[in-house]
């Protein structure tokens, strides 16, 4: 089972002082906060300054240091941490630092075709509640076998684009050649293997970079080589244990994976417990299959291996219809699981609504919301939402538990404004909520409630129906 | 002479202090006997060649261990569809369930079945279709036995589940007797077994399950669904009485589960008739909240909770539910790619969390989510890893 950060355990290797330099109160918060996993051990200056916290501070590393270490690619402010992971399994504790997603370029596009895909890449965005969903690094692959075309390369994104590289090639010549001009972007090398790993590390040692170590399908050799650089040092590593998509093969790469993460994880195997990366570009070796069948394989199979436990991953595609699933995945992964998922209470405006818009009203329950709004969107009207505090839960359950009442709804429109807003007072509420109707109506002098569907999904034809007769009577 | 042993004298040609008069050099011998005295005498008398050899440290050979655990619980195995013999009419039967490990952890247990996937069929056109999903049937919507026929023969599908949508109270109301024709004509059309979904409404779909099970008694169906909200002891009871399997649906919550397969399995619903399905939320739409809760319920079960030890249905068809699926946005790309993507993908999320039976909708995504369990449930796999060039992957031209 996983070792999970206690607060106690941190607060034990902590000053004690409750000097407040890591902007908490107390080292107990603090202690809270690390072990939750949304403040560092580093925070707290005087651990690491005064010197009689030594002997604290060795141990505190070790209490800290998650079963997965986290890998920092790049340098401030465009970097990308991977890895620090310290559950196989969401719901135990939040998952931190989401998958980093790569796009593969290559080293003999002429200059300008690349720099116009790295920045293609670089400014891919995707609003999504709030969040711009976001590439991560680029891949320059070696395919020109030249270390002075690859270096030019390297050198050409580094002057065009802030994001992170990764340097892929097995050919130390020409990862060197390329190191000399970003080594100190500390670029992710990729890779070493059981053929050219002294030279690799070399590399990785002199310029200090983080690397890549690939064993594909060979997992004794993958921790040999781990545990090799671990012994001289080396702990800046992300494994590599190949990504198989062809035949049947999938399904090995799936538990390989696993088996890494769980090793690392709940059986302590410090040697695989680094960040694990999965190549999804792969499907393009494949000769068979079209261009969209590969496209679609190739977003699978990212979904896939992010959901198992890959904390980076080489895409070749980037059509938004085969990232946006990824992302969106990405994003719903990385949330808190033990939050209720909710939004704030409030009004919220669907297109443009004005002062003779219809109101809906529905709980704070997050997936309520979204379908509410989506549906209500699809209904192609302005309009007002309404959002109740139904304590998270879903709007037959709050109303069914009390928690969803007349009351917190007319609460909810009297704080919104819209009273003195609106020349047209119609409020609808949700079919599950109707039982209400009544009682909000004597609360709401000057209103017209109307009880909508059941399931939001006849918000459309409940507007085409009855709203717009309503709305054209009021 | 051997390469290495010419090598061998090479390197001792450059250690001229090197002792040997102590030994009887025998050629096989000496690359081995003699490697550790020849550079530790280097170290000595060659520092600028020790500089180099301190380098060429060697490879620390490890073993990596498959992180195997034993779990005290098993998943029962669900026999959906009976066939003459067994006192139904079905040309085939499927089974599903049967775990004994976390989804698709190979290293422990190969999966006993493979995840099956139903595709949907609605007794009458009367649910907006999303457009990609409508133009896989738009020659067979009127007829729920056509769309079941081409949902099996043209598209692929394991099983059918037909929802009885036409008796929704606030759609049509038709009465149990009215929608039963149209069970019997898909079951009529196909061999093989159907999943009966109703409205949603827990008043109106018991009373079509009582009508329905008692008229297909013996052919091992599935209901779809019990809530919280509806008499789960009468509905435990004409599921066991008529010898069919039932879905209880809980929503997203872990305790509401336990507690319908409590109720059930205390009303006499037999432990190996019963499917849990969390809710499966849209991609995007709280399909991580499914996605943990399936997660949860699955070791649950294996660690030993008998209330959770059942296979799981994933309605990934709610995946259209997501404006992303259907909507047209030209800088999303084209919907026809997108959709199908969105819906298999949803469902791809249930398969990792655990997920043995899926409702889908549209032909590619369903297409692409058998293959994948066929592929992940194959007891021993065909393909070898040392014959895939993997590493090529950087040399790549496309
Ligand atoms: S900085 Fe360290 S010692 Fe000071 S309050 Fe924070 S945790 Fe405690």
């Amino acid at each position: 089972m996983p070792k999970i950060l206690r607060p106690l355990e941190v607060y034990g290797v902590l000053p004690q002082t409750n000097c407040g330099e890591c902007g908490e109160s107390t080292c107990m918060a603090f202690a809270a906060k690390v072990a939750d996993g949304v403040a560092d051990i580093t925070q707290c200056k005087p651990l690491f300054k005064d010197p009689k916290y030594k002997s604290k501070l060795q141990k505190a590393l070790e209490v800290t240091r998650p079963p997965v270490k986290p890998v920092t690619i790049g340098t401030p402010p465009c970097q990308v941490i991977i890895g620090g992971k310290r559950v196989m399994y969401r719901h135990e504790l939040t998952y931190h630092n989401p998958t980093a997603i790569a796009v593969d370029v290559i080293d003999d596009m002429d200059a300008d075709s690349l720099i116009k895909r790295a920045k293609a890449i670089e400014s891919y965005s995707f609003e999504r509640i709030g969040q711009q969903l976001k590439l991560n690094l680029i891949a320059l692959r070696c395919v020109s076998d030249s270390p002075e075309k690859f270096a030019k390369a390297a050198d050409m994104l580094s002057k065009n684009v802030s994001l992170p590289l990764i340097l892929c090639s097995y050919n130390p010549d020409v990862i060197e050649e390329a190191l000399t001009v970003v080594g100190d972007k500390r670029p992710l090398i990729y890779a070493a293997t059981k053929d050219n790993w002294k030279e690799m590390l070399d590399l990785a040692s002199k310029y200090k970079c983080p690397i890549a170590i690939s064993s594909p399908g060979n997992l004794d050799m993958l921790k040999s080589l781990a545990s090799t650089f671990v012994g001289t040092g080396m702990e800046d590593i992300v494994l590599d244990p190949g990504t198989f998509v062809r035949g049947d093969s999938l399904a090995e790469t799936i538990n390989i994976f696993t088996m890494l993460r769980r090793a690392a994880i709940e059986k302590g195997d410090k040697l695989v417990g680094f960040p694990l990366m999965a190549v999804p570009a792969v499907v393009w070796m494949d000769p068979e299959g079209d261009e969209v069948e590969k496209k679609m394989k190739e977003s699978y199979v990212a979904s896939i291996m992010m959901t198992r436990y890959a904390d980076l991953l080489i895409m070749h595609s980037f059509d938004p219809w085969v990232l946006m699933p990824l992302l969106v995945w990405r994003q719903n992964i990385y949330t808190d699981p033990r939050v209720p998922p909710s939004v704030k209470p409030g009004v919220y405006e669907i297109g443009k609504p004005t002062d003779v818009s219809p109101v809906f009203a529905t709980g704070n329950f997050a997936l309520t919301y979204f379908l509410v709004r989506g549906d209500i969107e699809n209904a192609k009207i302005d309009a007002y939402l309404v959002v109740a505090d139904s304590e998270g839960l879903s709007v037959e359950s709050s109303v069914a538990g009390r928690r969803l009442t007349a009351e917190k709804f007319a609460e909810a429109i009297k704080s919104s404004g819209l009273d003195q807003k609106l020349k047209k007072k119609v409020l609808i509420i949700p079919g599950r909520a109707a039982r209400l109707s009544g009682e909000l109506e004597e609360l709401l002098p000057g209103w017209k409630i109307l009880v909508g569907p059941r399931d939001s999904s006849a918000i459309p034809e409940f507007v085409e129906k009855v709203l717009k007769k309503e709305m054209e009577l009021t | 002479m051997s390469k290495e042993l010419l090598d061998l004298l090479k390197l001792l040609d450059q250690a001229s202090e090197l002792e040997l008069q102590d030994v009887t050099i025998e050629a096989e011998e000496l690359a081995i006997e003699f490697l550790p005295v020849v550079m530790q005498t280097m170290a000595v008398t060659a520092p600028e060649a020790a500089v180099a050899l301190k380098k060429v440290i060697e490879l620390k050979m490890e073993k990596f261990e498959p992180p195997v655990i034993k779990y005290p619980g098993s998943i029962p195995e669900v026999q959906i569809g009976a066939t003459r013999a067994e006192g139904g009419t079905r040309g085939k039967v499927i089974k599903i369930g049967g775990e004994t490990c976390p989804p698709f952890y190979r290293f422990e247990s190969p999966p006993k079945n493979r995840p099956v996937i139903a595709l949907d069929v609605f007794d009458q056109p009367i649910v907006p279709l999303a457009g990609p999903v409508k133009s896989a049937y738009k020659d067979v919507l009127e007829d729920p036995a056509e769309w079941a026929k081409k949902a099996i023969q043209v598209y692929g599908a394991d099983l059918i589940s037909l929802h009885l949508v036409s008796t929704d109270p606030t759609l049509k109301d038709t009465p149990p007797q009215e929608a039963a024709k149209a069970v019997e004509r898909v079951l009529q059309a196909v061999d093989i077994p159907i999943i009966i979904g109703g409205s949603g409404n827990p008043q109106k779909d018991l009373q079509v399950f009582q009508y329905l099970a008692e008229m297909t008694a013996g052919e091992r169906l599935v209901f779809a669904s019990a809530t919280i909200d509806m008499d789960l002891d009468a509905v435990a009871k004409v599921m066991s009485k008529y010898g069919h399997n039932l879905v209880a649906l809980a929503f997203m919550d872990i305790n509401q589960a336990k507690e319908l397969s409590r109720k059930l399995t205390e009303a006499g619903l037999p432990k190996d008739h019963l499917i849990l399905d969390p809710t499966t939320g849209a991609l995007g739409y709280g399909i991580e909240y499914s996605f943990s809760v399936m997660e949860r319920i699955r070791l649950s079960g294996l660690m030993g909770d008998e209330t959770l030890q059942a296979p799981l249905s994933c309605a990934a068809t709610n995946a259209w539910a997501a404006r992303e699926a259907w909507m047209k946005v030209d800088e999303w790309g084209p919907r026809e790619y997108r959709g199908p993507l969105w819906e298999a993908t949803t469902a791809i999320v249930g398969l990792l969390a655990g997920a043995d039976m899926f409702m889908m909708m549209h032909p590619l995504a369903a297409k692409i989510v058998k293959g994948l369990a066929e592929i992940l449930s194959k007891p021993k796999l065909d393909t070898k890893l040392e014959e895939i060039n993997y590493n090529d992957w950087i040399r790549m031209r496309v």
